[in-house]
């Protein structure tokens, strides 16, 4: 291989020489002498000056915002203290918890088995996911909330026919208002959890698939064993999105007066007049649940992503060869 | 098991020379293009069949209709007296549930060109994952066989490793031992060295090499025609989805009759 730098160098005898070129008459010892001095040289650090500026002007900035909130008399923190444990509002938290639970859950289950049903060989089951994730997708929250909640006008009696009698109930007696909110909620959110489970599991390399049918596993076990648990680690960030609006989302059971965490606090200042304050206890309960859920979902990706040592050691060997 | 119950049964004295996997005229199209037309193929207990041939010639579509995991639309493959993936029933070929299917495969080990090692799975938990949950041996006696097959790899101490830690060969040499756990009649290798480093082929040709001298029947799916020659006992070379020659391996030397298998080992030699 030439070496242009050191033919220039060693060439370039009447001109000027720059600071950092000895003189040619040195010959390939002192060019060699030049070059070790300058690799002996320590780097310096980059001052990162801007990030640092930028820094301290956002912090100033936040500070003051947060300064403004707790001094703010508007908020009346001692009424939000007040309230923040009261009974009503444990209640409203507790129900918005158990809902969005018994709703994730129910969704989860049947997003599985609909994402399946769209991936599978028989046409059948095919349209039959379409149509559901279709209906569930385009009929608002709301509406299907309502409709759940007043099915009993719609259909009255709900049986199970059985040659020799079977049985019946009175719709009205099944479908409370809470439990109508967890179908409604639970449906819909399977609809949009299912499009997230079939991308997941798409995602999969199809080689995992193969391996497994070649060494004679059963389809159900290549997928429970080999191809779901792979395709989770893929779904968790897109589902933690999910369960989180929906945590917010189960609000709207005030209009079919189920008393969770924001209807608690409506009733209440709505004879008080307190809102500013009770919306506060609301939102800030609304806060940590989701601060808690952020922090599981944390563990719950590293603790799926363990196999992906890959990955780190790349990033790690990229990381050393750019220092 | 037989899958074959009717009137085509099987006789009863089967020659112990008879070849452990018949292919009899398979035919395979993708979409209107024909992959396959009527290959047919005998391999005898411990024989090593290495098939060759240009990409898209067919061969890696040949050997995956041997464990089924592509459905040939004519021609059968008999493993050792059962009929794989169908069963004749009133003078009709009747595809297996995929269930026994399954269980017909585990007769029949494979290895990848891309390993397709479970990427969720330690590589002691990718060896016993089948023995433990398929053939329902002990976890205690599968990780007993799990670690004497990774010692005979070279790879013992990778047990705890996740594949995504180990390099190309090594990740091969875990995908081997992982066939052979199910203890299989015949191992299909599909192209086996070809995603690897070129530093790494040779740790994993050594271990297919092993194989072969302790009397593991193999087919062989590869563009090393040297180790072909040296390892093989027969090749078979194909074009356009045609065998056009099969032979001793020896004759890849120099004494290929046919001009397509001339001018293909003028070219990878």
């Amino acid at each position: 291989m030439a070496d242009p730098g050191r033919d220039a160098a060693t060439s370039d005898t009447s001109g000027p020489t720059t600071s950092a070129a000895p003189a040619a008459s040195g010959g390939a010892d002192a060019w060699d002498r030049h070059l070790a001095e300058l690799a002996a040289i320590p780097h310096a650090r980059r001052l990162h000056l801007l990030r640092a500026l930028l820094a301290v002007v956002l912090l100033a900035a936040g500070t003051r915002l947060v300064w403004s909130v707790v001094e703010n008399p508007a908020f009346e923190w001692s009424t939000v203290r007040s309230y923040f444990f009261s009974d009503p509002v444990l209640t409203g938290l507790e129900n918005t918890i158990t809902l969005t639970a018994l709703s994730m859950g129910l969704a989860l289950v049947v997003s599985v088995l609909i994402a399946n049903m769209r991936l599978s060989d028989n046409p059948v089951l095919r349209a039959t996911a379409g149509v559901y994730v279709w209906f569930f997708r385009s009929v608002p929250l709301l509406v299907l909330l309502i409709l759940w909640f007043n099915i009993s006008l719609i259909y009255p009696t709900f049986s199970i026919p059985l040659p020799g009698g079977g049985w019946s109930w009175e719709t009205k007696d099944l479908m409370t208002a809470y439990w109508s909110a967890v179908l409604a909620f639970g449906l819909q959110q399977a609809a949009y959890t299912s499009e997230i489970i079939r991308a997941s599991l798409l995602a999969v390399p199809s080689g995992q698939r193969e391996a497994a049918l070649a060494l004679g596993m059963p389809p159900g076990q290549i997928f429970r064993r080999i191809v779901f648990p792979q395709a989770m680690k893929i779904a968790v960030p897109p589902v933690s999105n999910d369960l989180i609006n929906l945590l917010k989302a189960t609000a709207l059971v005030a209009f079919i007066s189920v008393p969770d965490l924001l209807y608690s606090v409506q009733q209440i200042y709505n004879r008080t007049f307190e809102v500013v304050p009770l919306l506060m206890v609301a939102t800030l309960w609304y806060m940590i649940l989701v601060s808690i859920l952020s922090l599981g979902q944390f563990y719950l990706e590293r603790w799926l992503g363990r196999s992906a040592g890959a990955r780190v050691s790349l990033r790690a060997r990229a990381a050393r060869s750019t220092t | 098991m037989t899958a074959v119950d009717g009137p085509a049964t099987l006789p009863t004295d089967r020659r112990a020379d008879e070849p452990l996997i018949s292919a009899r005229g398979i035919s395979k199209s993708f979409g209107g293009h024909q992959v396959l037309h009527d290959v047919s193929l005998d391999v005898r207990r411990g024989e090593a069949v290495c098939l060759l041939g240009r990409s898209g010639s067919g061969k890696s579509t040949f050997l995956r209709c041997l464990n089924l995991l592509e459905r040939a639309e004519r021609g059968i493959v008999m493993l050792d007296g059962d009929l794989l993936g169908h069963h004749v029933r009133r003078g009709r070929v009747h595809r297996l549930p995929a269930r026994r299917e399954a269980v017909q495969r585990q007769q029949l080990g494979m290895v990848f060109q891309q390993f397709n090692l479970f990427a969720h799975k330690t590589v002691l938990e990718n060896v016993i994952e089948a023995p433990v949950k398929v053939a329902g041996r002990s976890r205690r006696e599968a990780r007993a066989d799990a670690v004497g097959l990774l010692e005979r790899v070279g790879l013992a101490e990778k047990v705890g490793a996740y594949p995504g830690q180990l390099s190309g060969g090594q990740q091969q040499r875990v995908a081997i031992a992982r066939a052979l756990a199910m203890k299989p009649k015949v191992l299909l290798f599909d192209e086996p060295t070809s995603a690897l480093d070129p530093e790494m082929v040779n740790e994993v040709l050594q271990v297919i090499r092993d194989l072969v001298v302790g009397g593991m029947t193999t087919i062989i799916v590869t563009h090393e025609v040297g180790f072909a020659r040296e390892v093989c006992d027969r090749f078979v070379f194909l074009q356009d989805g045609r065998i056009v020659e099969e032979g001793p391996a020896s004759r890849l030397n120099e004494g290929a009759e046919h001009a397509a298998t001339r001018d293909f080992l003028s070219k990878v030699l």
